[in-house]
Order: structure tokens, then C-alpha cells, then sequence
């Protein structure tokens, strides 16, 4: 049973008024996907202030943002990238990484002081420096980073995991 | 002839009568009982501000310790309400300043409040104890610093989700050296940094802190200082929950959090870093309330929480806990009595956590005291409702907000009516209700019918016709607030039902189908009521009685109209509406 037929034109989502006018300032859409009840329509972005009714203190609170970094390779001439949104904390990137190049123990490195490993985990932060990954919180981190590079740890010379 | 007792025997007996309702009945009686009564009144509620006027209230009552305010319409909270509205507290502020100085507690939700009515308030009043502004805006940690110099027997200063222009950290250094009096703070909205130093020496100096509530800026660090030095706390917010990965701030953590004997109430967690969770398993067996609803953390992680957690009664988190740690809540929290799940991605169509309706059902299973429900979820069924009603009559508060507007029984495709239908028979102790997904008239012939109780109603993409309104006007006995938006609703029942207006504390609609007419006509039957119109985009003085209006509120009042308002704001007035016709 779909909205068409039953005389809800009215409160059809559009852009405007109800009886004309203009559009309504950008700074306060929102966008909700899909037309309306009835089907799966995905297709159709339609504009809907204030809904889902979520208050604004949370909504500024739960920011998703995308952050896709480059990730280097000693070795490897191809790069990947990585969206560091999505992980949780160092152990799910270092997992991830683990993955991606098949190198075994970089989360291990991140987490233990040990000198064991073959590979550590860098990062180029917002100075261009390039820094230990571990060391400061986790969002800092993520806001920091530009871009990651796995390096064999022989080839680190002086970074070593400190408390 | 009736011998009546003396007045100070009088006055005592109604000492021990505190509900509003109660003290209302109490002046009615006659005309000594309303004297009395009215020279002891000492707390003061007013949910919509411009219901009364300020002198009103003085006027009436001279002695009061203790007044709570309520400005904008709760769809403010949605960006529904344009800017500059109203709801300002410097009038109530300034009045209050000149009739009460004995006033002890102010109390504001959804108001305007500027620095100068903070100073004002921290000079007038020299045993004020009480500041809680809650979702309130317009004023600055200046205002701030002016409460915490001035006020020296300050208890609770709570500034809950409320918008404060940051302006420096250091104002919670202007709290005295003398300041000990000192029970609750809650800066969680705060952007930026305060004063670690200022504040880790505020709460060592506070033996009675019970409640502390840390904005995220707080690094965890330096969160077991601050527990070290206030072990006696009863509810923690923390800042930020993560750190450096290779840090030493598990073992200081774990250890503050076991010295905190008291603690039954946990919230805050940004930013959380799943590693340092179970950092405060030892305080969970006594936890009665968790708020994880700003911890983006996955299920399982929740789930080891939550099932560490025997005597929750008040849970509120995020839709990463999916269906499997709610039904970990259904197995471990017996005690439960509020569930509030909010969406971690409300702008996207498909969901990427499993969270359903299940979750939903498995709580009303397994938690035989649960009373108050605030759940988001992308689909939802008749058949679920009608079982969670059956499994909880005892509901009081019940918000269902299915994402997707008009979104219909998943499995059978029809409106959700028989389902909210069942809520509204089965709870008969409803008091607030928040409808969504595929609804039409019928549901409302239901709730009418059978929702006798109910207080609040939110109604969004709803309803075929002006039947629908007619139900809830003319069923809904204890109705006091409406809140209506983008359905068909027109002129018909509201003009059907205007005496029920006034048994209302409002009525807001918007995109609604109401003329501007109708409004008029609505104002000149009613005296008492203010029939505000608002029209962002258009002059309301060139509006047809054929036109719909954009936003509607009507309100019962004894003040009048008000003369506060933005230009795109009009109240209906009565006079112009004789001369124009």
C-alpha cells in the first residue's frame, strides 16, 4: 500500500513550501534516502529537515567522517590506502595492516616494547614529521595523520618503542 | 459553622504537600486556603514560559525558593524552530532578581540566556545553590566565571547539552579557595579545555561531590587523579576513553575505579578505545545507570559490559549493540526500567549494524520492569509490537522512531497501525508516545480510543485527514502536549475541538495543512490561547485565509500575546482580525 491514491500529496518531501516558494538555506538539509513507504525506493534523495529526529548535541557528537590515508611499503611499489574511520583503536590497524601486506607483527610492535618484529608502523603528522605509531590517543591520531608507512625495523634506526 | 484551624497549623499540613497538582487543588478550596497556600509555595513550575508572565508569578507567589522554566517547543531540539523564537530568560531573570532574594534554584530548558542575566543571577541572590541549564544557549564562560566568583554556597551547576561560547577554560578558577559546598558538576558540553589544575583542585576541596560529568577535552590520563581525590562519587561522565597504546593508564585506571565505592552512574565515553573498557569492571556489578550512547564501540565489546552489569535500571547506547547485545540485556539486567537506543548513522538508508526489531522484543521479554523505551531501528513489524505491548503493559514512555518516514510493516508491508494500536491498549499507564513508520487514520481512532493517560504525543509523516486529528483531540483525555509535523491535517479538526486547545499546554504543527483563516478564527474564539504563526520565507501580511500556514503553535496563556518575537513570527490578533474582515 503506497502513498499515492490516499491523498497525501500534501505531505509529499519536496524542496519549498507547501503552496510554492522558495528553497529553504542550505545549512539546515538533511538528507534521508529513499521517497517513502511502499517500497525499497533508494534511488530517489529527498530532503527532510530535522528527521530522523535526533537532537542536535548528539548529532554534532557523532561525526562520521571518511579518512582515507596512503599506506607505503618498504619494497612495495604499489600503496594502499586505508579509511581510518573505521577501526576501532592501534590492535584493529594493526590487524589490518598485518592483512593487507602480509607482514606479521607490526600490531605487536605498536603494543610491546619488545624488539621484536620485523616491521614498525610510521606516520606522517600534519608537520610532515614523520612519528612512532602508538604514542599519543588514538582520534589524535587519526586526526594527525596524513599518511602511513610500514618500515623494517632495521631500517629504523633510533625509533625505538619507549614508555 | 466551620471552626477553621490557624493559619501556622494550616501552613504546616501543606508543607508536606509538594506536587504542583496538589498545591493547585489546595487554592481552590477558598479564599484563606489560597492565601496561605500562596505565602508558602515554595518551588515554582512553568513549562512553557510565556504561559504567565514573570510579575504574574512574583505577584502571586512571594516566597519562593526555587523556580524551573521551560522556553522553546520541543522540536526545537530538531531544528524545527527558527532561530531567534524566543524563549528568553532575562525578563523571568530580572524579575526574579528584584522579588526573590531569597531564591535558592533556577532551573532552564530550551532558553535563551545571556551572560548578563548569569551575573545578575550570581549577585542577587546571596544563598542561590541550584544553576541547571539544559539545552539552553547564549551565554559564555564569562557567565560561567560570574557564577563560580559569586556564588558561595554553590551545590550543582549542571549545563546538560546546552550551547556555551567558549571563550577561555580558565573560569573554573574563579571558583573561591572557600568554595566547598560544591555537589554536582556537570561541564560535558563544554568544547574546549578547562584548567585541569583549577578543576582537580575544586574537586579535592569538595567533600560532598557526588556527581561529576567531564567534557571530552578531559584526557584519560588524567581521569584516576580526579577519582583519586573524589572517591566518595556517586555519578561519573568521563572525558575522552582512550590513550596512547602504550601507556600505563589501564593500571592507574582500574585501580582509581576500585576506590570508588559509591559509583553507581557511568556516562561520557568518546572516543572509546574498546581495550580500556573492562577498566571499570569492578564498579559494574553496582551500576544502576550506563550511558554509552557516544561510544562507538562494536557489540561484542558492549555485550562483555553489559553483561558485567546485574542491576541496570537505566541503559541508554548507540545501535552498535545490534540484537545480540540486547538480548544479553534481556539475559543479565532484570532490573531494567529505561532503554534508549540511538542510531549511529541516522542519515543513511541501509543499515550496517544488526540491530531490529528483535532487540527490541527480546528487552520487552526479558525485562519485567521496563517502563520508558527510546528506540531507533530501520524496520519494524506488527507483529513485533503487538507482542511487546502484550509482554509490557507496564510502559509509561514509549518512542519508536522507525528511520525511513512511512516506512510500513517490513514483513507484510501494511501500516504499522495495529501494531501501535496494541501499545496504546495494552499500556493503559501511557503517558508519552512518539509515533513513526506507515501510519493512517486508524491508528489515531486507536490511540483516542484507548490512550487515556497519555500526556505527549509526537506525530510525524502520518495520518490520511482531519479524522485523524479529531481522534486524538477528542479521545485523548490527558492530553497536555501535540507536536505534529508533515501530515495532512487541515482546518477541520482543529475547529472542532478548539475547547480542547485550552486544556493543552500547546499545540505545534508544521507542514501541516492548516489555513492561515483557520488560524485567524481560531484566535478570535479564543481568547486564551496565543496562535502563533511563523513564516520564514513569506510576508504574513499578504497571506489569504486560503493559504497554509508553514508553522503553527498555539498555547494557552494569562499573559497575552508576546512582544518578543522575530518578524517572521506573528501572533493572530484579535483586533486586526475584526478590522481586515
Amino acid at each position: 500500500m503506497g502513498p499515492q491514491g490516499l491523498g497525501l500529496e500534501i505531505t509529499e518531501l519536496r524542496l519549498g513550501l507547501p503552496g510554492g516558494g522558495g528553497e529553504r538555506s542550505e545549512k539546515k538539509r538533511r538528507v534521508v534516502c529513499g521517497g517513502g513507504g511502499g517500497g525499497k525506493n533508494r534511488d530517489m534523495d529527498v530532503v527532510v529537515v530535522g528527521w530522523p529526529p535526533v537532537c542536535l548535541y548528539r548529532k554534532k557528537s557523532i561525526q562520521v567522517r571518511k579518512m582515507y590515508v596512503k599506506v607505503s611499503m618498504d619494497g612495495e611499489p604499489i600503496l594502499r590506502k586505508v579509511d581510518l574511520s573505521c577501526f576501532q583503536g592501534y590492535c584493529d590497524l594493526g590487524m589490518a595492516l598485518e592483512n593487507l601486506f602480509h607482514c606479521h607483527g607490526i600490531g605487536e610492535a605498536m603494543k610491546e616494547e619488545s624488539e621484536s618484529g620485523e616491521y614498525v608502523a610510521i606516520y606522517e603528522d600534519k608537520d610532515g614529521d614523520w612519528m612512532l605509531v602508538g604514542d599519543v590517543p588514538w582520534l589524535m591520531f587519526t586526526e594527525t595523520c596524513k599518511r602511513l608507512g610500514i618500515k623494517k625495523r632495521s631500517d629504523a634506526n633510533g625509533i625505538v618503542p619507549c614508555k | 459553622m466551620v471552626y477553621s484551624l490557624p493559619e501556622e497549623v494550616l501552613e504546616h499540613v501543606f508543607s508536606f504537600i509538594t506536587l504542583d497538582k496538589d498545591r493547585n487543588a489546595v487554592s481552590l478550596v477558598c479564599k484563606s486556603w489560597y492565601e496561605i497556600e500562596r505565602w508558602c509555595r515554595r518551588r515554582i513550575f512553568v513549562g512553557n514560559c510565556y504561559a504567565v508572565s514573570p510579575s504574574i508569578m512574583t505577584r502571586r507567589f512571594p516566597e519562593v525558593r526555587s523556580v524551573e522554566l521551560k522556553g522553546k517547543p520541543h522540536f526545537a531540539d530538531f531544528n524545527l524552530v527558527p532561530e531567534g523564537w524566543g524563549g528568553f530568560a532575562c525578563p523571568w531573570i530580572s524579575e526574579m532578581s528584584r522579588a526573590y532574594p531569597w531564591l535558592e534554584e533556577i532551573r532552564l530548558k530550551r532558553m535563551v540566556v545571556t551572560d548578563e542575566s548569569l551575573e545578575l543571577i550570581s549577585t542577587s541572590f546571596k544563598n542561590f545553590k541550584v544553576l541547571v541549564l539544559s539545552s539552553c544557549e547564549g551565554f559564555s564562560t564569562d557567565g560561567l566565571a560570574a557564577i563560580a566568583a559569586n556564588c558561595r554556597n554553590l551545590r550543582k551547576l549542571d549545563l546538560r547539552e546546552s550551547e556555551v561560547m567558549d571563550l577561555s577554560g580558565h573560569w573554573l578558577s574563579h571558583f573561591p579557595n572557600t568554595c566547598t559546598s560544591l555537589e554536582s558538576l556537570n561541564i560535558a558540553c563544554l568544547g574546549s579545555e578547562v584548567s585541569f589544575s583549577a578543576l582537580e583542585r575544586l574537586v579535592g576541596r569538595s567533600p560532598n561531590l557526588k556527581i561529576l560529568r567531564l567534557n571530552r577535552a578531559v584526557p584519560l590520563e588524567k581521569l584516576s587523579t580526579l577519582l583519586c581525590r573524589a572517591p566518595q562519587l556517586v555519578e561519573l561522565g568521563t572525558g575522552a576513553y582512550s590513550s596512547g597504546i602504550r601507556s600505563d593508564v589501564y593500571s592507574s585506571l582500574s585501580k582509581a575505579f576500585l576506590g570508588c565505592k559509591e559509583l553507581k552512574g557511568l556516562s561520557g565515553f568518546w572516543d572509546v578505545d574498546p581495550s580500556y573498557l573492562l577498566a571499570f569492571y569492578s564498579v559494574c556489578s553496582r551500576l544502576t545507570s550506563l550511558n554509552l550512547s557516544y561510544a562507538t564501540i562494536r557489540s561484542p565489546d558492549i555485550t562483555k559490559v553489559i553483561s558485567q552489569c546485574p542491576n541496570l535500571q537505566r541503559l541508554w547506547v548507540l545501535d552498535h549493540v545490534e540484537d545480540s547485545g540486547l538480548n544479553a540485556v534481556a539475559l543479565s539486567c532484570k532490573d531494567l526500567r529505561e532503554l534508549r537506543v540511538f542510531p549511529s548513522d541516522p542519515y543513511i538508508a541501509d543499515a550496517n549494524v544488526t540491530l531490529t526489531e528483535q532487540g527490541l522484543v527480546s528487552v520487552s521479554e526479558g525485562c519485567p520492569k521496563l517502563q520508558s523505551v527510546l528506540y531507533f531501528c530501520r524496520q519494524m513489524s506488527n507483529s513485533a509490537l503487538i507482542t511487546i505491548a502484550r509482554n509490557r503493559p507496564n510502559l509509561i514512555c514509549f518512542r519508536l522512531c522507525v528511520i525511513e518516514p512511512r516506512a510500513p510493516d517490513y514483513l507484510t508491508l501494511e501500516p504499522l497501525d495495529v501494531g501501535f494500536g496494541a501499545i496504546v491498549e495494552h499500556c493503559k499507564e501511557l503517558r508519552r508516545l512518539s509515533l513513526s513508520g506507515l501510519l493512517t487514520d486508524r491508528v489515531f481512532e486507536y490511540i483516542g480510543r484507548h490512550a487515556k493517560r497519555l500526556e505527549m504525543l509526537s506525530i510525524a509523516f502520518a495520518g490520511n485527514s482531519d479524522l485523524g486529528l479529531h481522534h486524538v483531540l477528542s479521545g485523548c483525555d490527558g492530553l497536555r502536549k501535540l507536536e505534529i509535523r508533515d501530515c495532512p491535517f487541515g482546518d477541520k479538526a482543529l475547529l472542532a475541538n478548539v475547547a480542547k486547545l485550552e486544556t493543552m499546554r500547546s499545540l505545534w504543527m508544521s507542514s501541516c495543512a492548516v489555513s492561515y483563516g483557520a488560524c485567524k478564527f481560531l484566535s478570535q474564539k479564543m481568547p486564551m490561547l496565543n496562535v502563533e504563526v511563523i513564516d520564514e520565507n513569506g510576508s504574513l501580511d499578504s497571506r489569504f485565509d486560503s493559504c497554509p500556514v508553514e508553522k503553527l503553535y498555539i498555547y494557552r496563556t494569562v499573559a497575552g500575546p508576546r512582544s518578543d518575537m522575530p518578524g517572521y513570527i506573528r501572533t493572530i490578533d484579535r483586533d486586526r482580525v475584526n478590522t481586515i474582515s
